[in-house]
């Protein structure tokens, strides 16, 4: 292959690649007129949020989810197998551009920003979300660590917004260094990943790990090792316990709107990527993918093969014990994937549930319930990776089933996670405080917000017939089907515990009398914030009366990721 | 005859949900309570009119039907699809068990709507949630799917929250929160149970078995008429995988017919799903009942809730509990209830002696009378649980013990409500319970008094009330199987004696009220009369004729026990060694050829077990 050919070969995969990237590329041309309309003097009175608006939309109308519903996307890879473009990507980019409407609709509702911040805001959002449409499409390792960083970065900005505020910065602060660190820590595991098995593309790996004559080759401590620490960097994400520490204290100082962000896009662009890469490295790719890239099979490091003859003793994951296995490593990379998904989500679910018990500011019971949510949503990740792993053919389809539940709950969790921020940040506009206690009696002025906010507290325990529900049981169905009954007692005990301090919350705005203190808070729903909220309620209500269309969605963006 | 069932049963199910839309519009006027209650009266008439069209004979389509055809089979059944994905489908129907039930809830409503009057605080918001509760009560008797089942369960209970924890006593959050817990608790582990059902279920099994007859597939609902029963075999038979259902009735099948339900679920040896299945929804439905030793919510929650609550809380909310277990958890896991038999009727026996000795104990009026509920749904438990005992011996017993249990259901329904009601006739006058600060009532109110005697005499079981058909049919069927179980039974007829006569006493009787507010004790108004008197008049009327609610019901309770008796018998299924004396010898007369060699109990289960494994998951 000469020069030549190899360039015209990369220009046309390039070209074609532009055509399904251009979402993206939309909302970098959004930010680029966002930063230029400020330069020119005229130009800078047309309203940012306007243009951002515009843009996301525009971007959403060519991200077209919908077209789920006719049928499933063709998966394919794109820029020479940096990106994946298959129904996952569809999924979520439209979620994450949906979710960025809503959002910029929210900063001018609950009015967060002076009128020349106003195009700060709206290209720190675009920015992120950009990011985020990325780790839902990454495909190659170095392309996770660009995205997670391209989403994060904006994100710690948008923390310290208030700038006036000391609480906001300080969360700031808090964010970026825990980021940083993490973003480190992963690092060093893609790089220990890439040396050991020579590629960071992701279906490259699965095929080196699926490969009965590599497995014993390949040295298994690093990359145990490199697998734990990415999963530091996807953990930090995720707000998932041991690397959840962040998350209170981030919500509580930064406004409740970019709580709403960081809780909602932020977690589902982090449920993407656990996806794609619990998939990728599990789920070797079979014939449904047109694999763009030329890239071979890079046979691994000889030089390594050495030190995992040392190494096979230490470790218990050995490739020894694994030799045998027509499936190479891939049975033990899909135990470790299992055991450590289904850990650490248990673990943060309880944890998340128990620790918002004790709360006394909304902010921060909402952070910990976060917690607690990404908890649950990881937990059909495993079912699905344990179906590959019991695996007898014909288990795929169930294996993205299982997948399409996270889908299906991430989709509630936003309308969900949306309105309880939204509706904290407009209480903090008309209360002055986001402590629990001084919400007492609010049922007694302001019915309307408060029966909102019942029903989404209520959803997101789980109760029928409200959304959150139907994401539940989505989740208990993919863990009944794939036999992880002890991950399904957690998850039903925790529903339970769960009731607790959601409760609390109702309690205390329906039931407490008001404080003799505040003064009458009176909100209509006939309102623009109060229209907001019901829009954003309504669909958690009504979700029950037919789901069906979301679940075919979800399920047509699954069908492909496994074969 | 489908979309007139559709059509009349969803009306039935979500008039009052509709009513509550209707008032939560900005044209209700928010400052006349008064029109806001009438207006919910009138939704719950309305619901009460819709189900009483149903209930007469040939009145309109959907009506039930005592052609002797469809009298013991569901009748009204529709089924369309609602979630397909999920196999989820908006199927509902009613049978003589669910139907008289659905009647109860209307009539209780009604009358816990027009109890409601001295409620003064947040109407609107009071009448949404009660119109709400109304719709997930109904929707419970009628669903036949069990997601569906589980979903009405489930709306229930956030407005209970809320009319306890809002309009409720001093301990009223409290109160609201147990009964949350307990029962979210209960739903979650049914929740559970549901989807391993789910999981293990298979139509396509069904559609293979040779032992279901088209006639069958029919009545599951599973096809709408014989004709399309063989193609639908057909499907079935060609479709890829295992095809799960919802459809109770359906799983009622496969729990009976097949095998599907009996393999071990934690690896060999262990306990069968029908088992787990079986404990986990006994659990959710015995805290809903609620038995001992997971009752003590109830009392909080009675001596909390206003008094309408009260009255809807004890004379509808209980019976779910019995409901789900007569139509879920025995037919679906026969096995498991064979198995368990025992610890069904010692829960129920230990219900009705606990209960019953704690009402004894009490010093606040309405305590006693959620302790006597306690006690009341005893009977319900044991009469369900000595059944099972008899598989493959005496029919004609368990059915007794059923419709005893059944018929417990609707008396207690009436009387409890009553007492309830009359309690809170006497709160809202003198505002306190103690039992010591009454006395001499019936010189300052004797037509209350004298309603309220007839109605705790209903409670007590005396003849010719409601409450001794009930009490009767569960302890007549319960000698035949545990002598010992059945003195113990009657002998809790004297302890409800001992505590209703004492507290009449207390009172009603007596040389005058001593306690506070004595100026208040005004006679009973004309609305509080005509709550009170439908239900002494239905409290006599079932004590004089069971047959008004027996003639619905019997041949439904009567089929259920005939094909669990069926099942026992095709299985081989007996318990000889448990039946004494008289017991055993009707068992062995009336028991099938398989028991002519005597085999006993452990043998039959060494049988079942060592099944050979090519066994094709039916029974033949």
């Amino acid at each position: 292959m000469n020069l030549l050919e190899l360039f015209t070969d990369l220009l046309g995969n390039t070209e074609s690649s532009l055509r399904l990237f251009l979402p993206e590329l939309i909302l970098c041309g959004t930010i680029l007129v966002l930063l230029a309309l400020r330069i020119f003097s005229g130009l800078d009175k047309i309203p940012s949020w306007i243009v951002a608006l515009a843009g996301s939309g525009l971007a959403l109308y060519y991200a077209a989810p919908w077209v789920l519903l006719e049928g499933t996307v063709k998966s394919q890879e794109i820029f020479t197998g940096m990106l994946l473009y298959d129904g996952v990507t569809v999924f979520f980019r439209g979620l994450l551009l949906f979710f960025a409407i809503l959002f910029i609709l929210l900063t001018r509702v609950t009015e967060l920003v002076q009128s020349e911040d106003d195009a700060d805001i709206a290209t720190l959002v675009l920015g992120a979300t950009l990011g985020m449409c990325l780790m839902a499409s990454a495909n190659h390792l170095l392309m996770i660590f660009m995205a997670v960083e391209m989403a994060s970065v904006p994100s710690y900005v948008m923390a310290g917004m208030l700038k006036s505020r000391r609480r906001s910065s300080e969360a700031a602060l808090k964010y970026s260094v825990y980021g940083a660190g993490t973003a480190g820590v992963m690092l060093y595991g893609i790089s220990l990943i890439a040396g050991v098995v020579g590629s960071c593309h992701l279906p490259t790996i699965a095929a080196s790990l699926a490969d009965p004559s590599l497995a014993s080759q390949l040295p298994t401590m690093p990359l145990v090792l490199g697998g734990l620490m990415l999963a530091v960097g996807l953990a930090f994400k995720l707000s998932a316990v041991p690397f959840h520490f962040w998350c209170p204290d981030v919500f509580e100082g930064a406004p409740a709107e970019v709580g709403g962000f960081l809780s909602v896009a932020s977690k589902a662009a982090a449920m993407a990527l656990l996806v794609r890469v619990a998939v990728g490295f599990a789920a070797p790719a079979g014939g449904g993918v047109d694999v763009a890239s030329s890239e071979p099979i890079v046979a691994p490091v000889v030089a390594t093969a050495a030190f995992a003859s040392q190494v096979e003793g230490a470790v218990t994951l050995t490739a020894a014990d694994t030799a045998a296995e027509p499936d190479g490593l891939l049975g033990s990379v899909r135990y470790f994937i299992v055991v450590l998904i289904a850990l650490v989500s248990a673990i943060t679910c309880t944890f998340g549930n128990l620790a918002a018990y004790g709360q006394t500011n909304i902010k921060r019971l909402l952070a910990y319930s976060t917690i607690a949510h990404a908890g649950y949503m990881m937990m059909p990740v495993a079912a699905a990776i344990h179906i590959l792993g019991e695996a007898a053919a014909g288990y795929s389809a169930a294996a993205g089933d299982a997948v399409a539940s996270v889908l299906l709950y991430t989709a509630i969790y936003l309308f969900m996670n949306l309105g309880a921020f939204a509706i904290v940040a407009i209480l903090r506009n008309n209360v002055g405080s986001e402590e629990i206690r001084d919400y007492a009696g609010l049922v007694q002025t302001s019915p309307g917000l408060v029966i909102c906010f019942a029903l989404i507290l209520f959803s997101l325990i789980g109760l029928p017939p409200l959304a959150g529900f139907v994401g539940k049981y989505a989740i208990f169905y993919a863990l009944v089907e794939g036999n992880l009954i002890s991950l399904l007692i957690v998850g039903g005990l925790n529903t339970a515990v769960s009731l607790f301090f959601y409760l609390r919350v109702i309690k205390v705005m329906t039931i407490d009398p008001p404080p003799e203190d505040r003064g009458p808070v009176s909100l209509s729903l006939i309102s623009l914030p109060g229209i907001y909220v019901t829009l954003i309620t309504a669909p958690v209500l009504l979700l029950i009366i037919q789901w069906d269309g979301l679940v075919r969605m979800a399920q047509a963006a699954c069908r492909a990721l496994v074969q | 005859m489908e979309n007139a069932a559709l059509l009349w049963l969803s009306v039935l199910v979500f008039l009052p949900a509709a009513g509550a839309l209707f008032l939560m519009l900005p044209i209700v006027p928010r400052s006349n309570p008064e029109a806001i209650k009438r207006i919910a009266l009138g939704v719950t008439l309305a619901t009460l009119v819709v189900s009483i069209l149903l209930a007469i004979p040939g009145m309109q389509e959907s009506s039930f039907s005592f052609d002797p055809e469809a009298v013991n089979k569901m009748q009204s059944v529709f089924n369309v699809g609602w979630i397909p994905t999920f196999n989820i489908e908006y199927f509902m129907g009613f049978d003589g068990i669910s139907f008289p039930l659905v009647l109860l809830t209307t009539f209780i409503s009604v009358l816990a709507m027009a109890a409601s009057w001295p409620i003064n605080k947040y109407v609107r918001a009071y009448c949404v949630l009660f119109l709400l509760l109304e719709t997930g009560m109904i929707g419970v008797f009628l669903a036949l799917d069990f997601f569906l089942f589980y979903v009405f369960w489930e709306v229930m209970l956030l407005p209970m929250y809320f009319l306890i924890g809002v309009w409720g006593g001093p301990r009223k959050e409290y109160a609201a929160i147990k009964f949350f817990l307990y029962t979210l608790l209960g739903s979650v582990l049914m929740l559970i149970a549901i989807l391993m059902l789910y999981f293990k279920s298979d139509l396509k099994v069904l559609a293979e078995s040779s032992a279901i007859d088209n006639g069958q597939l029919v009545a599951a609902g599973l096809v709408t008429d014989a004709a399309q029963a063989d193609a639908w075999r057909a499907e079935m038979k060609a479709s890829e995988g295992a095809r799960h259902t919802f459809n109770i009735l359906a799983l009622q099948l496969m729990g009976q017919h097949t095998e599907l339900f009996s393999r071990p679920v934690f690896g060999e040896g262990g306990y069968s799903l029908q088992w787990w299945a079986f404990v986990l929804l006994f659990i959710g439905f015995a805290i809903k009942v609620p038995s001992v030793p997971v009752h003590t919510w109830l009392p909080d929650a009675h001596v909390e809730a206003p008094t309408p609550i009260s009255m809807i809380l004890a004379g509808v909310l209980l019976k779910m509990g019995g409901y789900g277990i007569i139509r879920i958890c025995y037919p679906i896991c026969p096995e498991a209830a064979f198995d368990l038999a025992w610890w069904v009727c010692g829960i129920g026996a230990l219900s009705m002696v606990y209960g019953a000795f704690a009402a004894l104990a009490q010093k606040d009026f309405k305590r006693l009378v959620a302790y006597s509920s306690v006690s009341h749904m005893g009977y319900v438990i044991l009469g369900i649980g000595v059944a099972s005992v008899m598989y493959g011996g005496a029919t004609s017993y368990w059915s007794m013990g059923m419709n005893g249990a059944m018929f417990q259901m609707i008396a207690h329904g009436i009387s409890s409500a009553g007492m309830f009601f009359l309690v809170g006739v006497v709160y809202d006058r003198v505002h306190h319970r103690e039992l010591d600060k009454f006395g001499g009532l019936f010189g300052k109110m004797p037509v209350y008094s004298g309603l309220a005697i007839v109605i705790f005499f209903a409670g007590l079981g005396l003849p010719g009330l409601c409450g001794f058909i009930g009490e009767v049919l569960v302890v007549l069927s319960v000698w035949p199987f545990s002598k010992t179980l059945a003195i113990i039974s009657a002998a809790v007829v004297i302890l409800t004696a001992a505590y209703i006569l004492w507290t009449l006493q207390r009172v009603y009787l007596g040389p005058e009220y001593k306690g506070p507010h004595g100026e208040a004790l005004t006679p009973i108004t004309a609305r509080e009369w005509s709550i009170a008197v439908p239900l002494v008049i239905f409290a006599i009327l079932f004590g004089v004729y069971p047959r008004a609610v027996l003639d619905y019901m019997e041949p439904s309770v009567s089929q259920t026990v005939e094909d669990l008796t069926q099942w026992g018998k095709a299985n081989n299924f007996a318990r000889d060694d448990s039946a004494e004396g008289e017991a055993a010898e009707v068992s062995l007369e009336r028991r099938a050829e398989p028991a002519a060699k005597p085999a006993a109990p452990a043998a039959n289960r060494e049988a079942r077990v060592n099944r050979p494994p090519d066994h094709n998951l039916v029974r033949q």
